[in-house]
């Protein structure tokens, strides 16, 4: 019998099939996607937040413990435990060696992302080569790959993880029969539910408007986290956290695919210049923060948008001063020629804009600090770089919420296991998004996903090893970091 | 889905054609994800630019060396709808900048079946010494005391053949790459900044440099796996070359300066610089070849094969023939060997300008200018908030 099974191919998962497999147990790792698709959402990712007290390789300056734990707590408004917080951060200033050690590459702050330089690094060549890197590793470790392989159900004996069913299924014409895969642990990390549709439905309901907004949702993550799993795991009774509506949810351009949009798709125009809904109304402060600490909420934002659509418009100001975007923006030398391309009311989006104009107060504008341009009595006030938007050509891009991930997940303590009633399971574990909500209940925040997974992810498989008797002596492992 | 406009640009940029529409497609992709940047030359180059004129696709293409590693990282890559394969692009349009500005231009076509190309120019000067060895020497199985081939082609009428051929060949490449040059060329820079770049371009060529995937392991062959074979074999290859070509040089030197005419010992610094520089053009195209025959198929242009086995080969032929002529020139084959020997290197120096050799040319222009465009402060301010 295999020691340990992990559900799930991300981050969480390969690290803790690596931990497990490193103590010493035999470990089978099941992938539900094929195997070009392999890797969950961490193929879509770009960097880890890291606390450092000092300068580290492509790290500048430091990120104090209490500085990374201030920026969790504002950003989740307190939705967060702070024992499983900690521990998270604590362990994203001593994993990197590790992840080397498994063939992960890190490289400076790309172009662009200067504001995160600081606080977060990059994974060369992306998350999906951080995925790549794991996998050849885990091979060559002896780990047992398979993907294509959907568990369906889990069983149980009193809280004890007994076997994994995979159901009848198909893989390029040629049918498998159903399976049950025995183990003496598991981990589950199979991600989120953001790409099924009837759940975001379910979740989200109606609105006042008759709408269902997640109708009118994008999926920047991948296609496969269709929560098949953890639906199963709230059947059984284990204990849950988090609200299903509550995601990493940002504002991304309306005409990105349905799936896997991943990082492209996003457009960083917002703070310099005014967005308005379906109606030509404007309905936040646009001009609050710097936007890489905005971009956040602005896929909540949008969705209570009636149509769940909004457009961001900037003038020919802004060009050059914001990350390319994928897809271009819809031009017009005049405001009225703009809102009849983009079919909006012409004269009260005219109005919007005018209105904003002429109550802005210029100062000395410099999108790369926190200016003195803003505007005065206007409602939604902009309270930073606020220019008027008056030379043309006039640019629009559509914009639609685009689902990162999902935050509802299984409860937990730091140990990782999954609980029933209160009651920790010996020999079953989550880590990564299915329980990511413990730290992060609300909110976002560069790079937290990924220390969330590479921490609770580790803790998994060193737990699920040990609780086969596969016992890892922290003398050891102390001395393999120091060495690596 | 459609993510560019083909009617939204202005009419004084050139038109591209579909190869350059493609990589235009796929770098704005590129632009606005930007995780590949650790890798290679190309991407910090690419957040240069907003857009992507022809002279930028055009430099963008031979700034790539073709080592896989974004294709293998790519979240955008088949079979996900934005279809990004940078490699294949980028060599796509590689080629067609060889043919485009291949001097004179018409000679350009001969990259079209670059391997017929190739095969045609061996077989026909093969012919060639084969008929001329046999006009002057009567037979091909003449033995020559102390293998002196000067008596079958005196040393004048060699030199003015491979001298005209390999001035000829000098000449197309330079007003080649002279064009490409000023087409895809920055604006101009102060001469010390162009000479410490000049100075990091020659490194990084000498050093290929981006076959080292960024971070020392190398780039990829099979799969999403680094290997620095690639780049090691390469160095084989061109330093084998380049050794060879010394030994030319020192044994012109020879001839004129110390009036020492060939054949020289074994133990001579012609000779022995062949002999090492022989065996690494024995290795090295060998080496490429069988990482050639396992390379992903997703990888640069399938079509392009046949340029770079028929280039690998004719290098590996001209080594294998120069190291057996050596071996057996106190024998009766001197005369055969020498044929062989002597068509298989006109034909690569006959075929230098219009054959795989162009890459090294263009490549080096290209990193040139990037090495001098980084210095440079970026046009571009985005993001940096």
């Amino acid at each position: 019998m295999i020691d340990v099974l992990i559900i799930g191919g991300g981050n969480a998962a390969l690290c803790a099939a690596l931990m497990a497999r490193e103590a010493g147990a035999s470990v089978m790792l099941l992938e539900a996607s094929p195997k070009i698709w392999r890797g969950g959402n961490s193929q879509h990712t770009r960097n880890l937040r890291c606390m450092h007290d000092e300068p580290q390789d492509v790290l500048i300056d430091a990120y104090p413990e209490e500085e990374y734990w201030q920026d969790l707590l504002k950003v989740t408004g307190g939705l967060t435990d702070e024992k499983l917080a900690r521990i998270a951060i604590r362990a994203s200033s001593s994993c990197r060696d590790w992840m080397r050690s498994h063939g992960v590459h890190f490289q400076p702050p790309l172009s662009g992302a200067l504001h995160v330089a600081r606080t977060n690094a990059f994974f060369m060549g992306g998350g999906k080569a951080l995925v790549n890197a794991y996998f050849r590793s885990a091979e060559r470790l002896g780990v047992k790959v398979r993907y294509n392989t959907q568990v369906t159900d889990i069983e149980l004996d009193e809280g004890k993880f007994v076997a994994a069913h995979v159901g009848e299924h198909e893989v390029d014409g040629q049918r498998f029969a159903a399976e049950r895969i025995e183990a003496r642990a598991c981990v589950l990390a199979a991600g989120g539910f953001e790409s099924n549709r009837e759940w975001l439905r379910e979740a989200w309901g109606q609105n006042e408007r008759g709408e269902w907004p997640s109708d009118n949702f994008l999926i920047r993550g991948t296609r496969f986290n269709t929560g098949i799993l953890l639906r199963r795991m709230l059947d059984l009774g284990a204990d849950v956290i988090g609200d299903p509506t509550q995601a990493h949810m940002v504002a991304i351009d309306a005409r990105a695919p349905l799936y896997d949009g991943g990082i492209c798709t996003r457009i960083d125009c917002v703070s310099l210049g005014v967005v308005v809904n379906r109606d030509g109304e404007r309905f936040y402060d646009e001009g609050e923060d710097f936007w890489p600490k905005r971009y956040a909420i602005w896929g909540r934002l949008v969705a209570g948008q009636p149509g769940q659509q909004a457009y961001s418009i900037i003038d020919q100001q802004a060009i050059g001063r914001f990350m390319p975007p994928v897809f271009p923006g819809t031009t017009a030398n005049t405001l009225q020629d703009l809102a009849r391309q983009l079919k909006l009311p012409e004269e009260k989006f005219v109005k919007t804009v005018e209105d904003y104009n002429s109550a802005c107060r210029v100062g000395t504008f410099d999108h790369t600090a926190l200016d003195d341009c803003h505007t005065q009595g206007l409602t939604p006030a902009k309270t930073h770089w606020a220019r008027p938007l008056v030379k043309p050509p006039f640019y629009a891009y559509p914009l639609k919420p685009g689902v990162t991930f999902t935050y509802l997940g299984l409860a937990t303590d730091e140990t990782a296991a999954v609980h029933f009633n209160g009651k920790a399971s010996p020999n079953l574990f989550v880590a990564g998004e299915m329980m990511a909500g413990n730290v992060l209940g609300k909110g976002y925040t560069a790079g937290i996903g990924m220390a969330i997974g590479t921490a609770f992810g580790r803790i998994a498989g060193v737990q699920a090893a040990a609780s086969v008797g596969f016992g890892v002596s922290t003398a050891n492992t102390e001395s393999r970091h120091a060495t690596v | 889905m459609q993510l560019f406009d083909p009617q939204a640009s202005g009419g004084l940029i050139p038109v591209l054609n579909l190869d350059e529409s493609e990589v235009q497609r796929q770098m704005t992709i590129c632009n606005a994800c930007r995780y590949c940047e650790g890798f290679c030359a190309v991407f910090p180059a690419m957040t240069r630019r907003l857009e992507f004129t022809q002279a930028d696709i055009h430099y963008l293409a031979n700034l790539c060396h073709n080592c896989g590693a974004c294709l293998h990282a790519c979240q955008y890559a088949a079979p996900h709808e934005f279809d990004v394969n940078i490699p294949k692009a980028m060599a796509k349009v590689r080629l067609d900048t060889y043919a485009e500005y291949a001097w004179p231009q018409v000679m350009g076509k001969l990259y079209q079946r670059n391997g017929l190309t190739l095969a045609l120019a061996s077989g026909g000067a093969l012919a060639l010494f084969l008929c001329l060895t046999l006009m002057l020497m009567g037979n091909l199985f003449t033995a020559i005391p102390g293998g002196n081939f000067y008596q079958i082609f005196p040393h004048n009428t060699l030199a003015l053949m491979f001298g005209s051929v390999f001035g000829f060949a000098v000449l197309a490449l330079t007003l080649g790459v002279r064009r490409f040059w000023r087409n895809v060329s920055p604006v101009a820079a102060p001469l010390p900044l162009k000479t410490s770049a000049a100075l990091e371009a020659t490194v990084n060529v000498a050093k290929l440099k981006y076959l080292d995937g960024g971070h020392g392991e190398g780039c990829n062959n099979a799969d999403d796996q680094f290997t620095l074979w690639r780049r090691r074999f390469h160095h084989l290859t061109f330093y084998g070359f380049m050794l060879c070509f010394a030994a030319t040089g020192v044994a012109t030197l020879f001839h004129y300066l110390l009036k020492w005419s060939a054949p020289y010992p074994i133990f001579s610094l012609p000779v022995m610089l062949g002999i090492a520089g022989g065996i690494g053009l024995l290795i090295g195209p060998a080496g490429l070849l069988w990482l050639n025959l396992r390379r992903n198929p997703e990888h640069g242009d399938e079509n392009q094969k046949p340029m770079d086995r028929g280039f690998i080969a004719l290098l590996f032929l001209v080594s294998a023939s120069g190291l057996a002529l050596l071996a057996l020139r106190e024998t009766s084959a001197l005369g055969l060997m020498l044929a062989i020997h002597l068509g298989l290197v006109m034909a690569f120096f006959l075929t230098m300008p219009y054959s795989k050799f162009a890459h090294g040319i263009f490549r080096s222009a290209a990193l040139l200018k990037h090495a001098i465009e980084k210095r440079q402060p970026n046009p571009i301010n985005a993001g940096s908030d």
